[in-house]
């Protein structure tokens, strides 16, 4: 659908587009941020230098990126989209191909002081142009074999370099957050159906490859699965990680130890306290209620983006919105099921919380294209 | 492409009923991931706070036992000693002070001491045991343990420490342990939980730094039950941890003993070489230090005096001096100049005492000259301007890239600390270093080693080794790791001809054993050990032509740190090479005199296996005044043979 069927005089133009930005979803985005900020001076034992003041510095530049996002038409990303999904893949075969000559250390690009992971770009570029390619189609095409197939080729492309990095956690979160949008745009029940009976047959496949000559996953990432399944197989390895992540949150209880009385200092036997399992001091600190409230603002800024997108008479822009939100979605979900022991642990950030410049940054650029999408809502 | 209302109306729908289920399906994970939290939280929060408070299980890591190090013959040279040692943690102790107090009166402390650990205990974390007290005494353990009822949260335990049994003999091969700082932690990505260990060791100097990866070991881990106090009440399961790997030295402990006794308290290195197989056989640096004291905290008073000591303790003079070769140089710059075919061994020049370059006069150490000189004579009697004239018509350039060849200029990959690389200068050198061209008047000064030029007594005596086989020794100090033989590797030949390598031996062999050879005095009699030699007098301040004129002041006249160095390099027997030796003593005076007898003592005792015999010795009066340093010296009785892989 073209915008030139609505009146887009009325889409609003100039400065008076600050008005029509959604601020309800800027201010809980920046609260969870808030919390994160919190959360990096308590672990730190109190040195303000050491994560928190970075990660805000980072913050109000990826507020003021955000905010810039939002101000450029809907449009613009959807006619940028086929050359961003195509620039992305480049970067990732050259990311791959360097990091072959520099023994495995170039995984990074760097955009002045910014160092980005290809890898975190095409989380939103595969969405964009997944948007774009369902905004084209005709809806009565969607569920026709041969052009099912172009997308999961979209999505499969990206997600095979990721794979050789080798990083598995971006590929799982690839391939999900690309079913979201395919979901989206109304492809037949049936098919989802049928990935789920091939993932469940795989992952069988997989579990007895090990050992034998053609093992599937290295064996690392076999031990994950093992420690997964029994934390106490390796109490010293990476089983300890998740023992003590799992007695710490469960300790909080309801209402907590307090603000910096946590004993994760038992946690400094864990080395992504400040990452990947920043939840833990969380809810270890604030107990039940401040891990409840985390999850709540989560659900909200989940609800304001679904709500944004169901609005949106715009195809590609609802559609991109529901990728935006979607990916939002598995990150926080991923990282909590993580920590609390229902996941395998592979590294995955808590967003907007957990210490790391890339995945505040695409994060907040993220919620800028969804903005834009907001602000340039056909009326 | 424009699309119809009725498209864009069907697309609405599709999309609004595809996000209801997504909703629907989301709202369903986070429903469970609700649930896990209430229930993790709330229902079986006890539980889990329970194990958090320590009432119940804990895991506590055991530290690995450190590496053995040995010598060549099994003697352990760094090994681990019982220490019982006290900690204390806040979360356990309750009111700090007041327990601090009460195990002041077990564990004598000033009140400054009590001060800083509990400034210590505040600033770390609640649960991070710290150190009390370490090496206590069996009487004070026992009454520690005694009184554990009144003193919650102070666990005395049972531990190994570092210990050097040879004392100063090894301390700046080995260097030595000490415990982690904050400093350490920063350096190291992701380190490993051991490392946070109150009573952990980490190697901070020498070889204890360069193999800490191997002898580090692996931590094992127990899980204890302990009771609300933080006490252990029983032990669940123990997984031992892997003592890190024995390391064998190529170094020979009773050597290295004899060759430090040796340097006595002169401020000196002497370096011995297998030529063989380049194993390090000793490498001594004199005046040493006790490396216990660092493992247990030096005091305050033991380290300035060894900070202000002008002989420099704490400094490996080995390998980190380096020091102007003087004439022991002079065999880089003969088979530089026999190499070129601008000279032969035949080639005479006549030296005068003196000789006019460039407007400058520059000085045969003999002020009446030599006459005439030949290859052999010119190292024999160390004439200097035999080597001005050699390098006159070389140059430069030959000569540096015969002491890169010779191992002189290049770093000697050892794991020790702070290795120097020398100097062996050149034009490009000078060039990069000081933005000046070379000056002929630069060649003279390094054709004798003096001037630019800068060796360690260890690229002396690898230099020294290589003369003497002709082949590119490499040094090396670890023999076997785990028992594993490290293999020997087999030099290659240095590209020099053999009948330069001979004239150069030849005239080494002269220096000690021709009647008129300069360090005469310090032969070995015994023919099946004949000794070949060249000395070496490095000056450390410049002779003005007035002094010259007046008499240049003998060593014994000026101050300590203005005299000469005195140098000396060797090898035995001379037929078929095993030992390379080079002596630097810091400010000794002349090299025959002060550095030829130590290095031929040590070279002899190498070859002796032991105190050598006395008829080894010119009957000259030699053999009285070794006697006399030998009933001086308290030497390491022969090691009993044993198992290499000896226990803790």
């Amino acid at each position: 659908m073209s915008y030139l069927d609505y009146s887009v005089e009325r889409v609003p133009t100039g400065w008076r587009k600050i008005l029509y930005i959604n601020w309800a979803l800027v201010a809980l985005v920046s609260a969870v941020s808030c919390i994160g900020f919190l959360m990096l001076y308590s672990v730190s034992g109190g040195d303000i230098d050491r994560w928190a003041m970075p990660q805000m510095e980072r913050f109000a530049v990826g507020m003021v990126l955000m905010i810039g996002l939002a101000f450029v038409p809907i449009w613009f990303w959807r006619s940028i989209s086929v050359i961003s999904y195509v620039v992305c893949v480049l970067l990732l075969i050259a990311v791959e191909a360097m990091g072959h000559v520099g023994m495995g250390a170039q995984r990074w690009l760097i955009l002045g002081p910014i160092r980005i992971q290809p890898s975190e770009l095409t989380k939103i570029a595969y969405v964009m142009v997944l948007a774009a390619y369902y905004d084209w189609l005709p809806v009565e095409k969607v569920s026709r074999p041969l052009w099912v197939l172009i997308p999961v080729m979209l999505i499969l492309l990206p997600t095979a370099l990721v794979l050789m990095q080798p990083d598995l956690g971006t590929s799982v979160m690839l391939i999900a957050g690309g079913g979201i949008v395919m979901f989206a745009a109304g492809v037949s029940l049936w098919y989802f159906g049928a990935v789920i009976a091939i993932v469940v047959g795989l992952v069988t496949a997989v579990m007895e490859s090990r050992g034998t000559d053609w093992q599937l996953l290295h064996e690392y990432q076999f031990k994950r699965i093992d420690t997964f399944l029994d934390p106490t197989s390796d109490p010293l390895g990476a089983g300890y990680n998740i023992m003590q992540a799992q007695i710490a949150l469960g300790s909080g209880g309801w209402s907590g130890r307090g603000f910096m009385q946590g004993t994760q200092s038992r946690l400094n036997f864990l080395p992504e306290k400040h990452t990947d399992f920043i939840f833990t001091s969380l809810a270890e600190e604030f107990g039940f209620v401040g891990a409840a409230s985390l999850l709540a603002l989560y659900v909200l800024i989940l609800g304001f983006a679904l709500s944004s997108a169901l609005t949106n008479k715009d195809r590609f822009a609802s559609l991109l919105t529901i990728g935006i939100a979607g990916t939002f979605f598995l990150y926080f979900a991923i990282n909590m099921a993580t920590v609390m022991g229902m996941l395998p642990a592979k590294g995955s950030p808590l967003p907007l919380v957990s210490y790391g410049g890339t995945s505040l940054m695409i994060l907040l650029m993220g919620f800028g294209i969804l903005q834009s999408a907001h602000v340039h809502r056909p009326r | 492409m424009r699309k119809s209302q009725r498209e864009i109306a069907e697309s609405s729908r599709s999309i609004s009923r595809r996000v209801l289920m997504l909703g629907v399906i989301q709202a369903s994970v986070v429903a469970v991931l609700g649930l896990k939290l209430r229930s993790m939280q709330i229902e079986r929060a006890d539980e889990y706070r329970m194990l958090s408070d320590g009432n119940s299980v804990k895991i506590r890591l055991l530290p690995p036992a450190r590496g053995l190090i040995q010598d060549r013959n099994g003697v352990v040279i760094a090994g681990n000693e019982q220490n019982y040692h006290v900690t204390l943690t806040r979360e356990d102790a309750g009111d700090v002070s007041a327990v601090v107090a009460r195990l002041r009166h077990v564990i004598p402390m000033t009140d400054r001491q009590a001060a800083d650990l509990l400034a210590e205990i505040r600033k770390r974390s609640a649960v991070t045991p710290v150190m009390v007290a370490d090496r206590l005494s069996w009487p004070e353990f026992s009454s520690l343990a005694l009184n554990a009822p009144s003193l919650p949260g102070v666990s005395p335990e049972a531990g190994l420490s570092r210990s050097y049994p040879r004392g100063g003999d090894f301390a700046h091969v080995l260097g030595y342990v000490g415990p982690v700082s904050d400093f350490d932690l920063a350096k190291i990505e992701n380190p490993d939980p051991v490392l946070r260990l109150p009573e952990f060791q980490l190697g901070k100097v020498g070889m204890e730094v360069k193999l800490e990866d191997e002898l580090r070991g692996k931590a094992g881990a127990r899980r204890v039950e302990v009771n609300s106090a933080g006490r252990e009440m029983r032990e669940l399961s123990r997984q031992e941890g892997q003592q890190g790997a024995t390391v064998q030295t190529t170094m020979d402990a009773r050597l290295q003993n004899f060759a430090l006794q040796r340097l006595g308290s002169e401020s000196a290195a002497a370096v011995v070489i297998d030529v063989t197989n380049g194993d390090i056989v000793a490498i001594a640096s004199a005046p040493s230090f006790d490396p216990n004291k660092f493992v247990r905290g030096i005091s305050g008073p033991d380290y300035r005096a060894l900070m202000s000591h002008d002989h420099r303790p704490l400094a490996d003079k080995s390998v980190q001096g380096a020091y102007p070769p003087g004439s022991t140089f002079k065999m880089v710059t003969l088979l530089a100049g026999l190499e070129s075919g601008i000279i032969n061994p035949g080639t005479r020049f006549f030296c005068p005492g003196s000789l006019q370059i460039a407007g400058r006069k520059f000085h045969c150490w003999r002020k009446g000259g030599h006459g005439t000189v030949d290859a052999v004579n010119s190292l024999s009697h160390s004439c200097d301007v035999y080597y001005y004239e050699v390098a006159q018509r070389i140059g430069i350039d030959r000569i540096a890239a015969m002491a890169r060849k010779l191992g002189i200029g290049v770093r000697h990959d050892l794991p020790m600390s702070a290795i120097t690389e020398g100097i062996a200068p050149d034009r490009d050198w000078k060039r990069a270093r000081y933005k000046q061209e070379w000056q002929l008047g630069d060649s003279i000064n390094a054709s004798i080693g003096q001037g630019y030029v800068l060796a360690s007594p260890l690229q002396l005596a690898v230099m020294t080794a290589r003369v003497a086989t002709g082949r590119a020794v490499e040094p090396r100090l670890v023999r076997a790791v785990d028992g594993v033989p490290v293999p020997v590797k087999e030099f290659a030949p240095l590209d020099i001809h053999p009948l330069n390598l001979r004239t150069a031996r030849a005239g080494m062999d002269a220096v000690m054993n021709s009647d008129s050879g300069t360090a005469r005095r310090a032969r070995i009699l015994a023919p099946e050990w004949r000794m070949a030699g060249k000395t070496g007098t490095s000056q450390v301040r410049n002779i003005t032509a007035a002094e010259r004129a007046r008499g240049v002041i003998s060593n014994d006249q000026l101050p300590w740190n203005r005299r000469d160095h005195a140098l000396f390099v060797c090898f035995a027997p001379f037929d078929s090479p095993r030992y390379a030796v080079s002596v630097v003593v810091e400010h000794g005076g002349g090299g025959s005199a002060v550095a030829a007898p130590i290095a031929r003592d040590i070279l002899l005792f190498a070859l002796a296996g032991g105190l050598p015999p006395l008829s080894a010795y010119p009957d000259d009066g030699t053999r009285a005044k070794v006697q006399a340093i030998w009933d001086s010296m308290v030497l390491m009785p022969e090691p009993k043979p044993q198992n290499s892989r000896a226990k803790v």
